[in-house]
This record gives structure tokens, C-alpha cells and sequence, in this order.
């Protein structure tokens, strides 16, 4: 898998070129996008829709200022951490002044909807998606998915290319040499997933298993995906697409860490998603609702799919940049089932893993 | 020339604190606590059970006391490195002091995440216990070295000179005479290195090793039920508390000042004779890790990576506003700051003790959980200010007051209480004596304490990002963006625009100081001629 620097060049344009929103805010909205797709219509265009990000704004920035030209809204967007920002929002309560929430993972969308802070979608947006990339009751929708890999060092453990399944890394040879983000959503949301697949003993008797080898902690994927590349360990659980940012970042040869894509049905191969959802008594609705037409529409979904190569969650779509190995069926969990974090917290607790 | 300790005579020490001192320092107390009654609301929902099911998780007494013992460990070793630099730098014969004592102060500048980070890029093994108090101590021993250097450049040389005239040798004064004086500067700075290492989030986790402040983070992320966090974060206050007891304690009665108003003449100055490469070695030491190598880092982030250049259209933005917001927030911090740090130096009873307390009290919160309070308060009862300026700058107020407070106190402290009550006794209002002798007294104290907020404003993330005016960039905030993608070298230039910045106030803060003591003492230092080895 690796990349052309055509691709990489273009990851780096989408990066670096990333505008601030805000800058703009003041301004006239920007040029229409070039073909901007039909389904956002127009909508009342003397609101401020104010969305609160929780995805990077290098990542989204260049998607949400699209956004803005296509639904013909004003658009402000605060960037923060999705967890701070799901916070922030049930303290609000309804004092605030968010139409729009993108998340970065399930979990917070689900909080929010629990606490029963977004709106319904209405059927003919929500019916742009497969049943498995938005909420059951349809008060958010999936935009991207991501995969969870096997980081690996092919110096160190070059075996990791020929990986299946989530228990091959349990084994003496990667005592110590396994990097891990125990603090990380997205490594919750894989435990999660161990959980329904395998029920809490299953789950627990591999937890142990993995936390007898001694890994690694890191703060983040960043920085396991660091370790890897050094050398200090030589496999890493993160998600697929830390990497090819690595590699926009860096360029190919400076990379020397590999990724490998587990079986699609194993609990180490777990799609998480980003999404977003509708704040009650948002002053802008429609707009909102539009937006999150916008997101499902597919130049959004091209440029998920090309720019922070993830998974795009409307049929039709495939990127033209990045190798993406395609995901299979997959798990079957309800995404919503990932909220249970509480539980999750508590078994890593148990065996010693937070 | 005499000198003469404090005692509880009926003069200001039992009064109560006028009005015009009394009326701003209880708003400062009672802006302070807005964190603490938001966490007692939070924990008030959960009901009994849910509190002691989160006090008794096995792991909550364990991480409070790896919590303490980090905090312990950070302080002991700061304040030896702050005292050791700020005597060096000011009473020997250290080669180049001046420079060297600017140089002590810029690690200030370096943000602990961005030195924790050059660490654990380039060197792995820096992590753990050790790693986590290396990167701590070196970033808040300026917090010891600011204060004490101050403070030793405004003893009275009668002290020294009565001490010496009656026996002692050069280095009992200094153990006994010297140090008595300078004890509270560095009491006041070992309790913001305490409440500092004790609600840092960054560097341990960083630096990989579990603290109590990553609990609170994990219960936000993990549940999105804020009321753990809050059981979590009132133990930090209890915590926080006992320590500013503690420290007050420690204070008593060891507070000297002169009775009159100094002589002009010279401080004597150690000649550290074959003791020189020695300090040199440490002084150099100290600056090399604490400064030197994260610049090393930040300049190879710099130079590498193909995200690398200046998008000059958002840094001068970030810039401006870095600046704007920290300036404001320093004013706010400092006007309040100033009439607590009078009434805890001048009028320790009559409910000074009290409102100093009270404004350390949320001092070791994590920026997150102040940050949440003033959503909860904001959005409900601020709402016209709510994620604009004037909130923010209530954040930060909040955040740091207590770091301007310490300055403020020890600078009263150490100037003679007797000239504010000739000056009342000769029918000056209390407003006059403020006016007149109290706040130019305490002027470099009030100096020190805006540097040291602007600073850690500009420094400051979490609040910053939930309570900005939306669309509103700080170098803070890049930085968090850039490196949220891994997109280091993208970070390097608002790494280096935000060291750059806080380098001025910090190097304006080591130069007005002195000038303004050596104003205050009418003097300039000089060698002494006289052996003193």
C-alpha cells in the first residue's frame, strides 16, 4: 500500500489550504461551489447556522466552507474535542447556541440523544444511508466510517502483514511491544465491540490476556503510530486513516510502519463513525437539516473518501486516492450500542487497563 | 537600621481590612468560587450512593496519592532550582548574572505540553514518574525563581550587616538572616508549583503517567455524565485546600519587614571564588534543558515535513488575539488580585485568611472543569456574554488570579507595615495610604503578578477552546489543530509565535523587577572588595 506522491500532494493541499470559517463569517459567503449538489436546497439565508465540531478542523474545515456556499447559510463553527463539546452541549442545555453537531465518534451523539438533545432527521435524509450508519430512531446520521488496524513494524514483525483476527497479537512475542491508546474513544469503541461480540467474559478473558504482554500506553493514535515508526514497539492498534495522514505529512519514505486491515468480521477490524445530528430548538433547522443533506451528498462524500481517506457511508462512492481495502459486512453492531461506554470503563478498570 | 519581627500588637494585624480593600477582594473570593458551586450543584443530583460509588473506586485514593506524590516531589525540586538560581543571580559574583537571570525566567515561555512533547518525540525513555518530574520541574520552577529573586534583592543590608556585626558568618546570615526573609516569596511559590503539577493533564498524559486529573478527563469522555467528574474534582478542592492551610501555617509569623525604609548602600556579594564553573554548570544546566532543548526540537519541527511553512493570513490573527485576550485577562487577574494580596499580607485576620483561601481553592482544577462551570453559568445567566471576550476573560480570571495574589502578597509582605500606619496616623483615608505607600510598595509584586498571568493565559487551552467567541483562533488553539492531525511541523510556527510571545512579558518581568527593587532600594549593587569564601 503505498502511496504515489500525486496522492500524497493532494492530501497535503487539502491540509494545508484548510480556511478558517470564521475569517470569512463577516464576509459575503463564498462562491458557489463549483457543482454543488442539488439536494441542499437553499435554505432561509438571514440565519447563522452554528455548527460545533469535534472533528479536526484540518480535516473538515475545506468540507464545512463548501457546506456553507451549497446550503446558503452563513455558517460559524467552534472547534473542540467531540467528548468536551458533547459536555459543553448538556450544559448548555437549552441555552445553546449550536444548530449542528459533527462528532468525531458515535459515543457523544448517543449521550446526546439520550439526554434527548437532537431532533428527528426526517425519512428522505436519513434513507440516503444503510440502517447500520444512523441511530435506530434516526436523530443522527453516520458521515464517514473508519477501520480499525494493525500499525505494525515490518522490520520487527513483518509476520503482522499475514494478521486475521484480533488474537494473533496475544502471543509471548509482542510481550511489551504492543502500543496502545487506553485513553482513546475509538480503542474504547473496539472493546465495545469485543464486548457484543464475544459477551463480558469473552471480553474479559482477552482484555487480561492483552494486559499480562505488558503494552504499551500512548496518549493517543499519534502517538502510537509514533511508536511503531521508532521502533519502541512493533504493533500498534489504531485506526486506519492516522496513517495516511502520516504518510500526507511526511511522505512515504519516512514512514516505516505498515498497516494491516483485520477480517471484517473480527472485533479488531470495528468501523466506527463520525456523524452528526440536529440540536433541539436550533434557530435554523432547515439549514441543518440541509447541511446534513450536504454531508451525505456525494461531493461530501468524495472528498471523505479522497481528503481524510475514510470511508464514505453512501453507496456509489469510492475513493480515487487511496488504496482502501473495502470493508466487508462487518460486525453487525448497532453503533448505538456503542454508547455503553460505562460498562466498557469498568471492565478495563478491572483488568487494570486505563 | 533595625529590624523587628511582626507582632500581634494592636495594629493592623488584628483589624479588620477597610472597605475600599474588603468590598473588590470579596468579589475576587466569590469569582473564585463560581467552580466550586457549580461541582457542589453536579454532585448534589447524584444522591449519596453514586458519590461514594465513585470515592471508593478502587483506584481514586491510590491516583490522589500518586497525585500528591508528584506534586511533592515537583515542588521540593523546584524550589531548590528557583532558590538556588534566583541566589546565584542575584547575591554572588556568577559570571553574566544579568543575562542568567532573564535566562532562568524564559522557560516560563515554553508551554509544558510543547516541552513534554519535545521530549517524547525524540527521547521515549523520558516518560513515567521521572520523565513527568523533569518536565514539570523545569517548567515551573520560574513560579520559586521569579519571587525569591525579587525578594533577595529587596533584603536590607542593615540585617545582614547587624547579623554579621554580632558573629555569624557569611553563610549563617544567609541560612538564618537571608532566608527568614525570603521565606514567604517562596512559600507563595512552591503553592503554585504544588496546585500547578497537581492539575496539569497534559504533561502526565503526555508523558504516560496516570494521574487524578486523567480520571476526570476519562469520566467526561467515557460517560458524559458529568457527575463523577465533579465527586472527582471537589476532592482536588479538598486537597487544595489542606495545602493552602498548610502553607498559610508555614507563613505564621515568619514574615519580617523593615522597620524603616532602607539605607543606599550596596548588598554584600558572595564571591563564589573556585566555586564558579560549579555554578556556571548548573546555571547553564538548568537553561539547556529547560530551555534550550525544547527550542532545539521546535527547530527541527521547523525545518522538516511537508506541511512546513507559515500561513501568515492565520498566524498573525492567532497572534493578535493571543495578545489581546491575554492582556485583558492579566488586567482582570491583577485588579482583583491586588486588594486579596493586601488583606492576606496586612490583615491576615478579620476574614483575610478566609477570601486568600478561597481564591486558591479552585487553583488545582483542570482547565475542563472550570471551563464546564462557567458554560453551566454562562449559558444560563450570561448569555448575552456567553462565548465572548468578556467570559473568557472571567475564565482566566478564575484560572489564574492566584498566581498574581502570591506576587502581590509577598511584595506587601516584605515592605514595613509601619509606613501605612504613620501614614494613617498622620490622617491619610485608607484609599490615601493604598494610593500613597501600599500599592508602590507592592508595585513589582503587582508587575511580577501580571507578567506571570499573561503568560499562562496565552499558554492556556481547554477553557479557551469551549468559551472563545466562535470562529476566534488563539496560538493555543492552532497548536491543538495542527497537532490533532499530526501535523507537527505545521505546529511549529505557532509553537515558536507563542514562545516568542510569552518570552517579552517574561523577559520585561525579570528586568522591571529588578529595577524597579533597585529603584526602591536607591541603589545599585556592587562588588564588595572583602574575602567571602
Amino acid at each position: 500500500m503505498s502511496l504515489t506522491n500525486r496522492r500524497a500532494a493532494a492530501v497535503a493541499a487539502g491540509l494545508a489550504t484548510a480556511l478558517s470559517l470564521a475569517a470569512c463569517s463577516t464576509e459575503e459567503p463564498a462562491e458557489q461551489a463549483g457543482d454543488a449538489t442539488d439536494a441542499a436546497t437553499a435554505a432561509v439565508d438571514d440565519t447563522t447556522l452554528t455548527i460545533y465540531s469535534g472533528r479536526n478542523e484540518n480535516l473538515v474545515g475545506p468540507i464545512l466552507e463548501d457546506l456553507e456556499a451549497a446550503v446558503g447559510t452563513e455558517v460559524e463553527v467552534r472547534y473542540a474535542g467531540s467528548s468536551e463539546l458533547a459536555a459543553q452541549l448538556l450544559e448548555e442545555g437549552d441555552g445553546t447556541q449550536a444548530d449542528l453537531f459533527f462528532s468525531q465518534d458515535a459515543g457523544a451523539l448517543g449521550a446526546l440523544a439520550g439526554a434527548d438533545m437532537l431532533t428527528a432527521l426526517p425519512d428522505d435524509v436519513l434513507n440516503l444511508v444503510d440502517e447500520g450508519y444512523r441511530d435506530a430512531e434516526g436523530r443522527w446520521v453516520a458521515t464517514s466510517a473508519r477501520a480499525r488496524v494493525l500499525a505494525y513494524d515490518p522490520e520487527q514483525a513483518p509476520e503482522v502483514a499475514e494478521m486475521t483476527g484480533i488474537d494473533e497479537i496475544l502471543d509471548e512475542a509482542y510481550r511489551g511491544k504492543i502500543g496502545f491508546a487506553p485513553t482513546n474513544a475509538s480503542f474504547h469503541s473496539f472493546v465495545t465491540a469485543l464486548r457484543v461480540d464475544r459477551g463480558e467474559d469473552g471480553a474479559r478473558q482477552w482484555l487480561e490476556d492483552f494486559a499480562a504482554l505488558e503494552p504499551q500506553a500512548y496518549e493517543n493514535n499519534n502517538a502510537v503510530l509514533d511508536a511503531v515508526n521508532g521502533g519502541q514497539v512493533s504493533v500498534g492498534l489504531i485506526n486506519h486513516y492516522y496513517w495516511y495522514e502520516r504518510i500526507a505529512e511526511e511522505g512515504a519514505d519516512a514512514v516505516e510502519a505498515e498497516i494491516r486491515f483485520l477480517d471484517s468480521d473480527d472485533p479488531g477490524a470495528l468501523v466506527n463513525v463520525a456523524g452528526v445530528g440536529v440540536l433541539n430548538g436550533s434557530d435554523a433547522e432547515d439549514a441543518a437539516i440541509a447541511a446534513v443533506e450536504y454531508l451525505l451528498s456525494e461531493e461530501a462524500q468524495q472528498y471523505f473518501a479522497d481528503e481524510t481517506a475514510e470511508y464514505p457511508v453512501v453507496e456509489g462512492v469510492t475513493s480515487t486516492e487511496h488504496d482502501l481495502a473495502p470493508l466487508g459486512e462487518g460486525l453487525n453492531i448497532d453503533l448505538n450500542e456503542l454508547d455503553s461506554l460505562e460498562e466498557t470503563l469498568a471492565l478495563l478498570d478491572e483488568v487494570g487497563l486505563t | 537600621m533595625t529590624a523587628a519581627p511582626v507582632r500581634r500588637t494592636r495594629t493592623t494585624a488584628g483589624r479588620r481590612a477597610p472597605a475600599v480593600l474588603l468590598v473588590p477582594a470579596a468579589v475576587a473570593a466569590a469569582v473564585a468560587l463560581l467552580p466550586i458551586g457549580y461541582l457542589l450543584l453536579r454532585t448534589a443530583e447524584a444522591g449519596g450512593p453514586a458519590i461514594w460509588d465513585t470515592l471508593w473506586r478502587d483506584r481514586t485514593l491510590w491516583l490522589v496519592l500518586r497525585s500528591l506524590g508528584l506534586a511533592a516531589a515537583v515542588t521540593a525540586a523546584a524550589v531548590t532550582v528557583g532558590v538556588a538560581l534566583a541566589w546565584l543571580t542575584t547575591r554572588t559574583d556568577l559570571p553574566g548574572r544579568g543575562a542568567w537571570s532573564v535566562v532562568a525566567a524564559l522557560p516560563l515561555a515554553v508551554p509544558s505540553f510543547v516541552a513534554a512533547y519535545a521530549w517524547v518525540s525524540v527521547v521515549p525513555e523520558v516518560s513515567g514518574f521521572l520523565g513527568t518530574w523533569l518536565v514539570l520541574t523545569m517548567s515551573t520552577y520560574p513560579y520559586v525563581f521569579l519571587p525569591v529573586a525579587a525578594a533577595l534583592r529587596r533584603v536590607d543590608p542593615a540585617l545582614e550587616e547587624v547579623s554579621r556585626s554580632l558573629g555569624r558568618g557569611p553563610w549563617q546570615t544567609h541560612l538564618t538572616v537571608t532566608a527568614r526573609q525570603v521565606r514567604p516569596a517562596v512559600a507563595a511559590g512552591a503553592l503554585l508549583v504544588a496546585l500547578y503539577a497537581l492539575s496539569d493533564f497534559g504533561t502526565p498524559s503526555l508523558l504516560r503517567y496516570d494521574v487524578f486529573t486523567r480520571v476526570i478527563h476519562t469520566s467526561y469522555q467515557a460517560s458524559f455524565d458529568r457527575t463523577p467528574a465533579a465527586v472527582l474534582s471537589l476532592v482536588l478542592v479538598a486537597v487544595t485546600v489542606a495545602i493552602t492551610v498548610a502553607e498559610s501555617r508555614s507563613r505564621g509569623r515568619a514574615e519580617h519587614a523593615r522597620v524603616g525604609g532602607g539605607s543606599a548602600r550596596a548588598l554584600r556579594t558572595v564571591r563564589l571564588g573556585r566555586g564558579k564553573p560549579l555554578a556556571l554548570l548548573v546555571t547553564g544546566g538548568v537553561a539547556a534543558v529547560a530551555l534550550g532543548y525544547p527550542a532545539a526540537v521546535l527547530g527541527y519541527w521547523v525545518s522538516r515535513g511537508s506541511s512546513a511553512g507559515v500561513e501568515w493570513e492565520r498566524l498573525l490573527p492567532a497572534g493578535v488575539s493571543t495578545l489581546w485576550v491575554a492582556l485583558l485577562g492579566a488586567l482582570a487577574a491583577t485588579a482583583l488580585a491586588v486588594p486579596v494580596g493586601i488583606i492576606a499580607a496586612r490583615f491576615p485576620r478579620g476574614g483575610g485568611r478566609f477570601i486568600e483561601h478561597a481564591t486558591y481553592a479552585g487553583h488545582a482544577l483542570p482547565g475542563i472543569v472550570v471551563a464546564l462551570a462557567l458554560v453551566f453559568f454562562g449559558a444560563r445567566y450570561a448569555q448575552p456574554i456567553y462565548q465572548r471576550t468578556p467570559l473568557l476573560v472571567l475564565a482566566y480570571t478564575v484560572l489564574f488570579m492566584p498566581a498574581a495574589i502570591g506576587s502581590v502578597r509577598a511584595a506587601v509582605a516584605q515592605s514595613p507595615r509601619s509606613m501605612g500606619e504613620i501614614a494613617r496616623s498622620l490622617g491619610r483615608s485608607p484609599l490615601g495610604v493604598l494610593r500613597d505607600v501600599t500599592l508602590p510598595l507592592a508595585g513589582p509584586g503587582i508587575a511580577a503578578g501580571f507578567a506571570l498571568v499573561m503568560l499562562t493565559v496565552m499558554k492556556e487551552l481547554p477553557a479557551t477552546l469551549l468559551l472563545r467567541p466562535t470562529g476566534m483562533d488563539t496560538l493555543a488553539t492552532r497548536l491543538w489543530t495542527e497537532t490533532g492531525v499530526g501535523a507537527y511541523a505545521a505546529a511549529a510556527p505557532y509553537a515558536v509565535a507563542l514562545v516568542l510571545l510569552a518570552a517579552v512579558p517574561t523577559f520585561v518581568l525579570s528586568r522591571v523587577q529588578a529595577s524597579l527593587v533597585s529603584d526602591d532600594a536607591a541603589t545599585r549593587v556592587v562588588e564588595e572588595t572583602g574575602g567571602e569564601t
